[in-house]
């Protein structure tokens, strides 16, 4: 009996360790099949012709995703400058000067621009932003800029999430010895509290830009997809995520390859962006 | 010049309340260009007839369903997958090189973007495993999407549970697995449920993961190997290929009005978790 009672608890945390693990089998056949399918173009091609090529013509043998490096670069870093100063305020007012009550109404009301589907985030944009470029810019419209703007507007539950989250952590006796020295409000958190939540609050401008940079659908309806690089704001752009969504569905062989290879770039930049803000998260809680 | 300090303090006050509310009216301006637009289309056919002619006119029905089987049996999978992490991560294991592992693992699932995991989808359900594009590798993939968020809330919840009750559960006799089936995971509930919620809000707004495995046929799918399309997927080609404004607001309606619902539910759930342990 006794033994019977051992071995069923013993099944069952083996089948919990099984659990455990299948995320980290999901993350590797992940990066196995997508580097299994997009590596070997960069061996057959070279690297500096796809990372550093000008010509994307998959059908003819060139496969440079230059351009659309440097636009999501670029559109990425513009989401930034539209979203990151108005989120930080919303998390600064959030965590400082909200009442308890509209801190109630608040909070749940800016989480749910993050469930608003980023499909429909595009489609505003393209009847909104878009035409308000082209008429009042110049321009065809579809550009760094209408992009920028639509991903500044998806960014903001994150970034507003996370720097909530390291600006509430802030001790309140930090807030409290600055007042009684006679410093306002503002100048508590200008002086005390921004500095001892910075850390935080640039590792949600870097999870923010991890997310802008993976945003596909949205990017697709309102960038415009010209294949070369953008030279103004108002120039249409394609990102490395849209040349995967918009070719995949008819891809073969060595493009459907190229298409992976895109996909290695990106994969590799967000985990570059989701180091760095691993790092200044940890530093956060160790410092 | 020097500005008033006090003068200073209530122009920022004013400042960032601004920002706040500016905010919440893209949500809210989102909400009503969606409901202006779309509600006038909204009629009980509709919902229940199939498209014609493409989704020119017609209606909705096998996205909705689609959208439901979808949500459904990836959740379905992902839940005991996710719940069983978080109980090994927390009741079976003490923090240790190991479990920050497994952690590594969970965060870098939640950064991939979804193009990654429709890419990822396409050439290992679709094309190695032969499952074509059907409901079956859009289930698979969409599960393995919404895996993180399942894990970390269940393992925010299950950690909120007090120490206290699973000693008074051990001192009564019970064995580990009972303690966390009888004491914890009905304690954790509500957190738990809060994370399948969001997940399921996830796929239902998914588009790129989902349009590259589980395709966009307009038929409903009868068997886990057809083609089908979500609402989601069905919005973005309407919209895109110009289809049809008048059905694609109607959609986006649809969409929309079931992802607030969801997310609602969820942080409401969430609220009556915190309230009871704090």
């Amino acid at each position: 009996m006794a033994n019977r009672f051992f071995s069923r608890e013993h099944l069952i945390k083996c089948l919990l360790v099984v659990a455990a693990f299948s995320s980290l089998l999901f993350l590797f056949i992940i990066f196995a099949f997508i580097l299994g399918e997009g590596l070997p173009l960069f061996y057959k091609v070279g690297v500096i012709k796809i990372i550093l090529g000008f010509t994307w013509a998959p059908t003819k043998g060139f496969f440079g995703i230059f351009p659309m490096i440097v636009s999501s670069y670029m559109v990425t870093l513009g989401a930034l400058i539209f979203g990151a100063p108005l989120a930080l305020g919303c998390a600064t007012y959030l965590s400082e000067y909200a009442s308890r009550r509209m801190k109630l109404f608040l909070k749940p009301a800016l989480e749910l621009l993050a469930g608003i589907p980023s499909v429909v985030y595009g489609f505003l944009g393209v009847v909104y932003i878009v035409p308000l470029i082209r008429e009042y810019l110049g321009g065809p419209g579809f550009s760094i800029l209408a992009t920028s703007a639509v991903l500044g507007i998806m960014i903001l539950p994150t970034i507003i999430s996370i720097s909530f989250d390291s600006l509430m952590s802030v001790p309140p006796t930090y807030r409290e010895a600055s007042i009684a020295m006679g410093a306002t409000k503002w100048q508590t958190i200008c002086n005390v509290v921004l500095p001892a939540a910075r850390s935080g609050i640039l590792a949600s401008f870097i999870l923010g830009m991890g997310r802008a940079v993976g945003e596909t659908m949205a990017v697709i309806m309102v960038a415009g997809n010209a294949l070369r690089i953008p030279m103004s704001l108002l120039d249409p752009l394609r990102t490395l995520t849209s040349n995967i969504a918009l070719e995949l569905a008819y891809a073969a062989g060595d493009h459907r390859s190229a298409l992976f290879s895109t996909g290695v770039v990106l994969l590799i930049i967000i985990m570059i962006l989701n180091f760095v803000a691993n790092f200044w998260v940890k530093r956060k809680v160790t410092g | 010049m020097r500005l008033n300090p006090r003068f200073t303090d209530k122009f920022i006050r004013g400042a960032l309340l601004f920002q706040a509310l500016f905010t919440v009216s893209i949500l809210v301006f989102i909400v009503f260009i969606v409901f202006i637009k779309g509600a006038a289309n909204i009629t009980p056919q509709f919902i229940f007839s199939y498209p014609e002619d493409m989704g020119r006119h017609g209606g909705i029905f096998p996205a909705i369903l689609g959208t439901v089987f979808l949500a459904v049996l990836s959740i379905a999978l992902a839940t005991p997958l996710g719940v069983g992490t978080a109980i090994y991560l927390t009741e079976y294991t003490k923090e240790s090189t190991l479990t920050r592992i497994i952690r590594f693992g969970v965060e870098s699932l939640a950064g991939i973007p979804s193009i990654i995991y429709g890419l990822f989808g396409f050439i290992f359900f679709v094309i190695k495993l032969k499952l074509g594009w059907s409901l079956l590798s859009g289930t698979l993939t969409i599960m393995i999407m919404v895996l993180p968020t399942i894990i970390r809330t269940a393992e925010e919840a299950i950690k909120a549970v007090p120490r206290n009750l699973r000693i008074v559960s051990f001192s009564l006799g019970a064995t580990k697995w009972e303690t966390v089936t009888k004491v914890v995971l009905p304690s954790a509930a509500p957190g738990i449920l809060t994370g399948i919620m969001l997940s399921v809000g996830r796929a239902v707004s998914e588009t790129a993961a989902v349009i590259f495995t589980m395709g966009s046929s307009l038929r409903l799918p009868t068997s886990l190997l057809d083609s089908g399309r979500t609402m989601a997927v069905h919005f973005y080609i309407l919209a895109r290929e110009g289809i049809s404004l008048e059905k694609a607001y109607a959609t986006a309606l649809v969409l929309v009005v079931s992802i607030l619902l969801i997310n609602i539910a969820a942080y409401y759930t969430m609220n009556k978790m915190i309230g009871r342990y704090s």
